[in-house]
């Protein structure tokens, strides 16, 4: 067939093809719009293999590519399977996540509590372990802080102090928590050096508190908010760890695809994450802070929701496994 | 094949090809919208900040955000573009071609932390020099890749044989494909380059200048299918 004969047959249905291709860009294109859609676009596959086959002019091939390229796109974009199933997935697919990796997401506690519990420890028998891990001037500076001015911490209800904090933490926890996650890509490297780093600072800081006689008062700023940013930090870290594996011992397949693998499983762990990071900036920002919450009410919130938390992991989504 | 062209083979059988794009022009891409955020940032400063705190708790959500969603909203919903990416002709696809949708525009958003490390993007540019595609980390762990958009070519008519001048001998396909394929484009070649071409086929035509170019293009519409 010569090439004008061909286009001519064509010109038509490509042209149909094309309009239905903007209508099909839009939001919600009527069903009755994308009538026959699949049809033409096959046959337009064919006609651009004929085209090739042939050797029509270029001009030609690339016109018929661009619909073809165009095509593809609209009939096999993948649904939103992520935003659908967060229902179900809050319930207990997180839960039934986590414990499904428990062998990370205990390497990343280990990796973040055991520096946070054996500091205060070492900084009971020689307080200098302290300056090692922290600058003097920031240790004062926390020590400052919590001693609060007139004897008393914390904030007396100032909305805008509260919303600035609030800003700030939202900014800085995810952040930590999402570096921690995209630095495990090396070998998992980069989040266990995130998890050790933060909980030997955290360590840190709390030992040096609690030395001094501030333990109370830092015991019940962080007690609520804590139960929320640490798992975040935990379940980012063992994502990340997650990532490092495959990328270290990708098994059967090949390195890539282990690794395009484990981030589609991990995902929901960080989106998650970040969400606990939220709540918890909130708390912290008008709960733990303000002054006007008695230091018992906020340790009792703190044990409640770590309570809540570890029941959460250990029997939501039970019943579906 | 030193094009690097990434080639996707469709369900229906036919071949699409993807141009991916290199460091320079994404590099480009994100400089501007790194300028496009600052400029918001700076409005967004001057205006909150008649507000004080308020202001600054606001503003600094604002900030985080755009950080983390501007990328991820506008490749998401904006069919792979960011304004900067748009300005540059690029697109972020799948590696097959498709688009990018929310999951895959997120992680690849995530990862460039990653990227970052262990400063100024070092990894991630090491990463898009040291393969064919230009991908970064991110890109790798998504399953994406950014390539140019395909932009409308001016197509000249299809010669029609108005003046049919048939060759002394048969032409087999390939040459008949040349022919058609210089009638074709002759429109975006200067005359003088058109002459010049025209005249390499003296000995098949036996003429130079203005009356070759007229006489090959007779005979592409010859050969495209216009029937003398």
């Amino acid at each position: 067939v010569r090439q004008q004969a061909f286009e001519q047959a064509h010109a038509a249905e490509w042209q149909a093809f094309e309009a239905q291709l903007g209508r099909a860009g839009r939001r919600a294109p009527e069903a009755a719009s994308l009538e026959a859609f699949p049809e033409r676009y096959r046959r337009l596959c064919h006609h651009l293999a004929l085209a090739q086959e042939r050797r029509y002019t270029s001009g030609l091939v690339e016109r018929l590519h661009d619909l073809v390229a165009r095509g593809h796109a609209v009939l096999y974009a993948g649904g939103g399977g992520l935003w659908r199933s967060w229902g179900s997935f809050l319930r207990g697919g997180l839960a039934r996540q986590i414990r499904a990796r428990r062998g990370a997401v205990l390497l990343a506690s280990a990796l973040f509590f055991l520096p946070q519990l054996l500091l205060p420890l070492a900084i009971r028998r020689n307080p200098e372990v302290a300056f090692l891990v922290e600058e003097p001037r920031e240790l004062a500076r926390y020590e400052a802080m919590y001693r609060g001015e007139g004897g008393r911490f914390g904030r007396e209800g100032q909305a805008d102090t509260d919303l600035a904090m609030f800003g700030h933490y939202v900014w800085n926890n995810v952040r930590v928590s999402f570096q921690c996650f995209a630095s495990g890509l090396f070998l998992g490297v980069g989040s266990a050096f995130y998890l050790l780093w933060n909980g030997l600072h955290g360590g840190a800081v709390a030992g040096h508190l609690i030395r001094v006689g501030l333990g109370p008062s830092f015991g019940s700023f962080v007690a609520t908010h804590s139960a929320f940013e640490l798992p975040a930090l935990i379940l980012c870290g063992a994502a990340g760890l997650g990532l490092g594996a495959a990328v270290a011992a990708p098994g059967r397949r090949g390195r890539l695809h282990a690794l395009q693998q484990a981030v589609r499983d991990h995902a929901g762990l960080v989106y998650a994450a970040a969400f606990l990071d939220l709540l918890a900036a909130g708390l912290e920002a008008f709960w733990s802070a303000s002054a006007a919450v008695p230091p018992g009410a906020k340790l009792a919130a703190g044990a409640a929701l770590w309570t809540a938390g570890a029941a959460y992991v250990l029997f939501a989504g039970r019943r579906h496994a | 094949m030193i094009d690097g062209l990434r080639r996707v083979e469709t369900p229906e059988g036919v071949r699409l090809d993807l141009r991916p794009a290199g460091p320079l022009g994404r590099g480009l891409a994100w400089l501007l919208d790194l300028a496009i955020r600052a400029g918001l940032y700076l409005v967004l400063a001057m205006v909150l900040a008649l507000l004080g705190g308020l202001g600054m708790g606001v503003f600094l959500l604002a900030v985080f955000a755009l950080e983390w969603l501007y990328p991820v909203c506008f490749e998401a919903l904006a069919s792979g573009q960011t304004p900067g990416k748009m300005v540059l002709g690029l697109r972020v696809v799948g590696e097959d071609g498709t688009p990018v949708g929310w999951s895959r525009a997120m992680v690849r958003s995530l990862l460039m932390a990653a990227d970052f490390l262990p400063f100024a993007y070092a990894s991630g540019l090491l990463c898009m020099l040291l393969q064919r595609e230009g991908r970064r980390l991110g890109d790798l762990a998504a399953g994406t890749l950014v390539v140019y958009a395909p932009r409308a070519v001016p197509r000249g008519p299809l010669p029609t044989a108005s003046a049919p001048w048939m060759p002394p001998l048969p032409l087999d396909l390939e040459e008949q494909r040349a022919v058609i394929a210089f009638a074709e484009r002759a429109a975006s070649f200067s005359p003088e380059r058109t002459r010049e071409l025209a005249g390499l086929l003296r000995p098949l035509t036996g003429l130079e200048g203005e009356e070759a170019v007229a006489r090959l293009k007779g005979l592409a519409g010859l050969c495209a299918g216009g029937r003398p």
